[in-house]
């Protein structure tokens, strides 16, 4: 943060999205990103009641599982994370 | 519509940043900065002023740390302060035998009538010695006593603790094992009665030939002999004085004990004539103290030579080689010691001249240290010695580094304060506990401490504190001798202070040491001690939980050996109830049973604090926990019927407080059961008493269940007779409470009962008494209306208070005025026969020579004008317009406003058409008034014209609108808030009235003036011309005036535009197209300031049109906003941000998504972190909306990056 941030909206705003997982930082590789991006896809999908409905037609499942499917795949969305190399 | 049109009116305000208060240049400086710094013991009265009594004792044995090793025999134990305080009180008590005998012998003396006294009649003796007694009268002793001796020399509080007898026979050895002043009792103790402990104190114990006094057994004075001492002090004393101290008062277990003497110093640093004559002249005492000790000096000087010759005989004697191993005593101490005696004449000697130790002359001091004060010479003396730092030991140069440090906290700049604060803190386990205590500590004693001065030094032990750690411990009692007396200071703040540092203590010691540290306190003979412990254990409490404390608590309530104990340990129940209030309740039931069978102690004030405490408890569980006092109900009520005086109080202050926990029923019960003794003690003579007693009845008399109908019979009669007199009315805190319990009655009985009661004292011969009875009326009706007034009562009420308000002097009106208001606002249509009454004693009263009596007689219209209204008295209001009119030319501004405030009033309820004076002979006569400065008129004056220009703008011609656009100008420029938006509001309304071009013309041209605060306000006029009189009437004009080649119109124009749309809304897709040509200049222009104001305007647009079908246009806007988010000036980065949000919500996430996803993964980081900045708020500001628009990401060997439900279809 800016020395001039620190009394305006921005010192709270980062306090706010200290609060929210999702956000990202100057630093964020694409696989972090792309966890995020995996699960707020996956909440919305079992945040969305017809959404959830449109998917469990197309896949011929019932609600239920594909919710539970869905809140499954949020962990580890997108398999083991990459080897960090060192830097 | 036209009623539309004014609602809105109402409602049109500028964003709220413009109306805050703009601050003042240099009004609010006067008094500051110049104000004379606070001296804490200024303000302090006798009971706080004896902290000073206090020593800051040895540090103690630290079980902890060394394990179950038995401490070294110099370390002071639990143990031993123990006995000291046994012994301390032992003595205390034979000291009270001694002088009730004496009293007795006297009284005896006085029965046989032989003799007349001849000598003073026995003097009383001081306070410290009665506090903790019951019987005062048993303590009268002879004057001239050897008793008396001490107490005779006031201010050196510690002495008379422990006069010279005291000493007998080292009940406590440890204490003179580290105590030097003990080793050289006598002449020490005469030397301190005078003040100069310093020169006094220090010599005869410092001189080997001293030490031959110690053999005498009676001295000047002193009537008991010294008692011989175990161990030889012969030998010891040189030895343990030269290890213990190297420099003069170095050593901290010697600086401290003697530390109490308020005048003296504590260190005795400074025992050199110069540090003398630094307090001023020498005083006879001192003088004569010299003299004397020059004589002893003189006398016990060592033999010479020739006089060892002239005394033995020739032979058989044999001069013998001093011993191999014999060292003289040549420590610093010793001859630094040696000095203060006078050897010349004892009238005056040139004191020997030390270049190194100048402490009079206020001089450069080193290595840029702060400036000292003559005060702070005995504690930072040392720092002006220019002694070669390599010289010293190691412990001297960090006691060195320490008091430099704490004189740039003290003393220092705030940036010097700071690096030494933080220099402290990093440091503080490097420096060690004791040095840095034993240099903190004696500064907070120091008699001149200021506020300010003791604020830092206690930040100075809370960061060190924190970083000691449990190495706090053996200073635990120390530290606490200097912060308890924080707990009790006046100032909030202070208190607060205190029982932080209190609170971390306690963290830092544990439970354990903090107990042990305070326990031998608890039964301290002197009040002051144990009040300030009490306390200091429930921010104990309130800082390790009140579980942990509570067998300690029991134990200590429960002790059987002193009253005093028992006494403090209730007390401490009472301060955890009142330091941590509802947080009691989860141990309500066992602090209740710990203290309950003090109700019945021997002792009375036992029997008072507990009832004290019980209330405490009460009022801080309420309105829960009733079921925990259950066992003490019993005793209470059994008690307020034994008890007599201040325990009777106490017990009906518990009960007063228990009460209103119970349930209905048994509310009623015991109320009728205490009523009895209550209303026997509304007759008691003792203040005190009496607060209580109003007290309870109100806190009985708000119960549920308590019913009216006894209240009426039963306590009504009795409760007016004793306290709705006179002589209520003249304290202010019995005056409160007594308007507050009536008010409680009232609630209960009706107001007929209660105003029948007291309406005729409204005509009462005193006037602080009618005020009484006005206010409470003025309570008990605006509670509960006027309907239980039948026509007598009414009649009177008018009468009275037309009567209260004639008559009154003084100048807190406001109570009268007030009463008046509500009594009339609530008879309503019922004070018609009396509204001509009323207003022939305003007319009069608007004609009184006094302005307070004018001002007043004008609020006074403004408040019954709606009243007036109600009793079609619309003739009578008209008349009293056109005698305020008459008075607009008064010349004091408080009342000006005040009668501007009556028209208002009077113009609001009768309406434009009917007024009189006609508006159009009103407004011309309040233009020249608008020119007023004072704020008060302002405020009511534009008001008025604002209202005139909103309903009865038709009735004045436009040119005079036009002159008080001018006038308004002005007024953009006061300071209230108020008035600044009551002026632009105006603008709104006289443009409505008269057609925007000229208003605008005069509000355009004012763009081009200097001050800021005067165009902002011009631009929010602007912007509420353009609302009212639709935007199309206003735009053309305002963006050709962009066209004028001048920063600040420009800026105005935009900033015009930015509050327009902030105004007109959805409104504004119909002119967003006109303005963009005009915002992409501006979002180009390369003054920062430009581009700023026109990104706000953007996002009120952006907000304004979201969902309206104007994308083209914002899109096109976004692009010229999204260049800016580079920008790094605060205020524009602020508003290109929100520009963006704007977009956002107009646009929809989606788009703005794509703008970011170019940066960010951008190679700079620069650039990537605003980008993210940019991401973060739209993904926290719509996060749901993103997840359709995320770029398609291809797994890759290890990883699913893709989404394929998105892609399913059916």
């Amino acid at each position: 943060m800016q020395a001039s941030d620190r009394f305006n909206i921005n010192s709270q705003l980062e306090h706010l999205q200290a609060k929210y997982v999702g956000t990202g930082h100057a630093d964020l590789n694409r696989f972090e990103w792309a966890v995020n991006i995996q699960r707020d896809s996956y909440a919305a999908y079992v945040g969305h009641y017809p959404m959830l409905a449109y998917f469990a037609i197309a896949e011929n499942e019932s609600i239920g599982r594909e919710r539970y499917n869905f809140m499954q795949k949020m962990l580890l969305p997108c398999g083991l994370p990459p080897e960090r190399e060192d830097d | 519509m036209e009623s539309d049109i004014a609602r809105k009116m109402a409602s049109i305000t500028a964003p709220k940043q413009y109306f805050k208060e703009v601050p003042r240049a240099g009004e609010e400086d006067d008094g500051l900065g110049f104000k004379k710094p606070q001296r804490i013991i200024d303000r302090e009265d006798d009971y706080r002023k004896r902290r000073l009594n206090r020593v800051i004792s040895p540090e103690r044995n630290d079980p902890f740390m060394n394990g179950e090793k038995t401490p070294d025999p110099s370390v002071r134990t639990y143990a031993d302060v123990m006995r000291e305080e046994a012994y301390k009180r032992q003595k205390e008590e034979l000291l009270r035998e001694i002088g009730k005998k004496k009293k007795e012998e006297e009284e005896e003396k006085k029965e046989k009538g032989r003799e007349v006294v001849e000598e003073k009649p026995a003097q009383k003796r001081r306070n410290r010695w009665d506090q903790s007694q019951d019987d005062t009268s048993a303590k009268k002793v002879k004057a001239g006593s050897d008793w008396d001796l001490p107490d005779s020399t006031p201010g050196i509080g510690r002495w008379d603790a422990t006069p010279t007898p005291g000493r007998v026979g080292d009940a406590t050895p440890s204490l003179s094992r580290k105590n030097r002043w003990d080793e050289t009792p006598t002449p020490g103790r005469l030397a301190d009665s005078d003040a100069t402990p310093a020169a006094g104190g220090v010599t005869p114990g410092a001189t080997p030939a001293g030490m031959t006094w110690d053999a005498t057994p009676k001295l000047a004075g002193l009537a008991t002999p010294t008692p011989k001492r175990q161990r030889s002090r012969w030998d010891e004393t040189p030895a343990t004085m030269g290890s213990a101290t190297p420099m003069a008062g170095a050593t901290p277990a010697a600086a401290y004990t003697p530390g109490v003497t308020p005048v003296g110093g504590v260190e005795l640093a400074t025992p050199t004539p110069g540090a003398i004559n630094l307090r001023g002249a020498i005083t006879p005492e001192q003088y004569n103290l010299l003299r004397w000790e020059k004589d002893i000096e003189e006398r016990n000087r060592p033999l010479t030579d020739e006089e060892l010759d002239a005394m033995f005989p020739q032979e058989g004697y044999k001069i013998l080689d001093p011993p191999a191993s014999y060292v003289p005593i040549r420590t610093p101490a010793r001859k630094l010691l040696a000095t203060p005696t006078p050897i010349g004449t004892p009238l005056y000697s040139i004191p020997e001249e030390n270049r190194g130790q100048q402490f009079d002359v206020p001089k450069e001091l080193p290595g840029g240290l702060p400036f000292m004060k003559p005060e702070d010479y005995q504690y930072f003396g040392s720092l002006l010695n220019e002694e070669d730092e390599e010289e010293l030991s190691p412990d001297e140069q960090k006691e060195r580094k320490i008091m430099k440090l704490l004189l740039k906290v003290k003393n220092g700049t705030p940036p010097q304060r700071k690096t030494a604060l933080r220099q402290l803190t990093d440091k503080a386990r490097e420096f060690g506990a004791g040095p840095l205590f034993n240099r903190i500590l004696p500064l907070l004693m120091q008699p001149t401490l200021e506020d300010q001065e003791r604020h830092l030094l206690v930040k100075v032990i809370d960061r060190v504190l924190y970083k000691l750690d449990e190495m706090v411990r053996p200073y635990v009692h120390k530290i606490l001798v200097v912060i308890e007396p924080l707990l009790i200071d006046e100032d909030y703040y202070a208190r607060v202070e205190g029982r932080e540092i209190i609170s971390n203590l306690s963290k830092a010691a544990g439970l354990a040491t903090m107990i042990a540290a305070m326990r031998p306190d608890i039964d301290n003979i002197d009040e002051y001690v144990r009040n300030t412990t009490a306390r200091a254990f429930s921010v104990v409490a309130s800082a390790l939980g009140i579980p942990a404390l509570l067998p300690f608590l029991k134990a200590v309530c429960q002790s059987k050996k002193s009253w005093q104990a028992r006494h403090t340990g209730i007390k401490i129940v009472q301060q955890i109830a009142i330091l941590i209030g509802c947080a009691v309740l989860p141990h309500l039931r066992s602090l209740v049973e710990i203290i309950e069978h003090g109700l019945n102690d021997e002792n009375q004030k036992v029997r008072t604090i507990t009832a004290l405490s019980l209330a405490a408890l009460a009022e801080a569980a309420a309105p829960y926990g009733i079921e925990s006092f259950d066992s003490v109900l019993k005793p209470l009520w059994k008690g307020i019927r034994s008890h007599r005086g201040k325990v009777l109080a106490a017990f009906l202050k518990a009960i007063g407080f228990i009460i209103p926990l119970m349930d209905a029923i048994y509310a009623s019960y015991y109320t009728k059961e205490v009523m009895i003794i209550l209303i026997r003690e509304f007759q008691s003579p003792d203040e005190e008493m009496k607060k209580i007693v109003i007290k309870v009845v109100k806190q009985c008399v708000g119960t549920e269940g308590v019913e009216a109908d006894y209240i009426r019979n039963d306590i009504l009669p009795e409760f007016f007779r004793n306290f709705w007199v006179r002589r209520m009315a003249l304290d202010r805190r019995n005056y409160k409470q007594l308007v507050e319990t009536t008010v409680e009655i009232a609630n209960k009985v009706g107001v007929a009962d209660i105003v029948g009661r007291i309406v005729e004292d409204l005509k009462d011969e005193s006037e602080p008494y009618r005020r009484m009875v006005m206010e409470t009326i003025e309570k008990v009706v605006a509670n509960l209306g006027a309907s239980d007034i039948d026509a007598r009562l009414e009649e009177l009420l008018i009468d009275g208070i037309l009567y209260a308000f004639q008559e009154q002097t003084s100048d807190d009106a406001n109570v009268m005025l007030n009463g008046f208001g509500a009594v009339v606002n609530a008879l309503g249509q019922r004070v018609k026969p009396y509204l001509p009454q009323i207003c022939g004693t305003i007319k009069w009263r608007l004609n009184n020579k006094s302005a307070k009596v004018r001002q007043q007689a004008a609020d006074l219209i403004s408040r019954i004008a709606v009243v007036m209204k109600q009793c079609q008295e619309e003739q009578l209001m008209g008349h009293l317009g056109v005698v305020l009119y008459e008075y607009l030319g008064e010349e004091y501004p408080e009342v000006l406003g005040s009668i501007l405030g009556a028209l208002k009033a009077i113009v609001n309820v009768i309406g434009m058409t009917k007024m009189t004076p006609p508006i159009k002979d009103l407004l011309p006569r309040l233009t020249p008034i608008l020119k007023n400065r004072h704020e008060k008129v302002q405020e009511n004056c534009i008001d008025l014209v604002g209202r005139i220009a909103d309903r009865g703008a038709e009735f004045v011609p436009a040119r005079e609108w036009m002159r008080i656009c001018f006038e308004l100008l002005e007024m953009l420029k006061a300071h209230k808030k108020g008035i600044r938006r009551a002026t632009v509001n105006t603008f709104g309304y006289i443009a409505k009235a008269i057609g925007p071009q000229d208003v605008l013309a005069t509000l355009l041209n004012n763009l081009k003036v200097q001050e800021r605060q005067n165009r902002v306000c011009t631009t929010v006029a602007i912007a509420i011309v353009a609302e009212t009189c639709s935007p199309f009437t206003v735009l053309p004009a305002l963006m050709n005036e962009y066209r004028v080649p001048e920063l600040n119109v420009q800026n105005g124009v935009l900033k015009s535009l930015s509050f327009l749309f902030e105004y007109i809304g959805e409104m504004g897709k119909d002119y967003i197209y006109a303005v963009t040509p005009l915002l992409e200049d501006a979002l180009m222009d390369r003054d920062l300031v430009h581009r700023q104001t026109a990104a706000s305007a953007v996002k009120h647009m952006a907000l304004g049109v979201a969902g309206l079908g104007c994308e083209d246009a914002l899109i096109h806007l976004l692009n010229y906003v999204w260049p800016n988010i580079f920008e790094t000036s605060p205020h524009v980065i602020n508003a290109v941000m929100e520009a963006i949000e704007g977009m956002r919500v107009a646009l929809g996430a989606a788009v703005v998504l794509n703008y970011c996803l170019q940066g960010l993964f951008h190679p700079a980081r620069k650039v990537r972190e605003v980008y993210w900045k940019i991401y973060n708020s739209l993904y926290i500001g719509s996060q749901d909306a993103l997840v359709a628009a995320y770029p398609i990401l291809e797994d890759d060997e290890n990883n699913i990056f893709s989404r394929p439900e998105l892609m399913m279809f059916v």
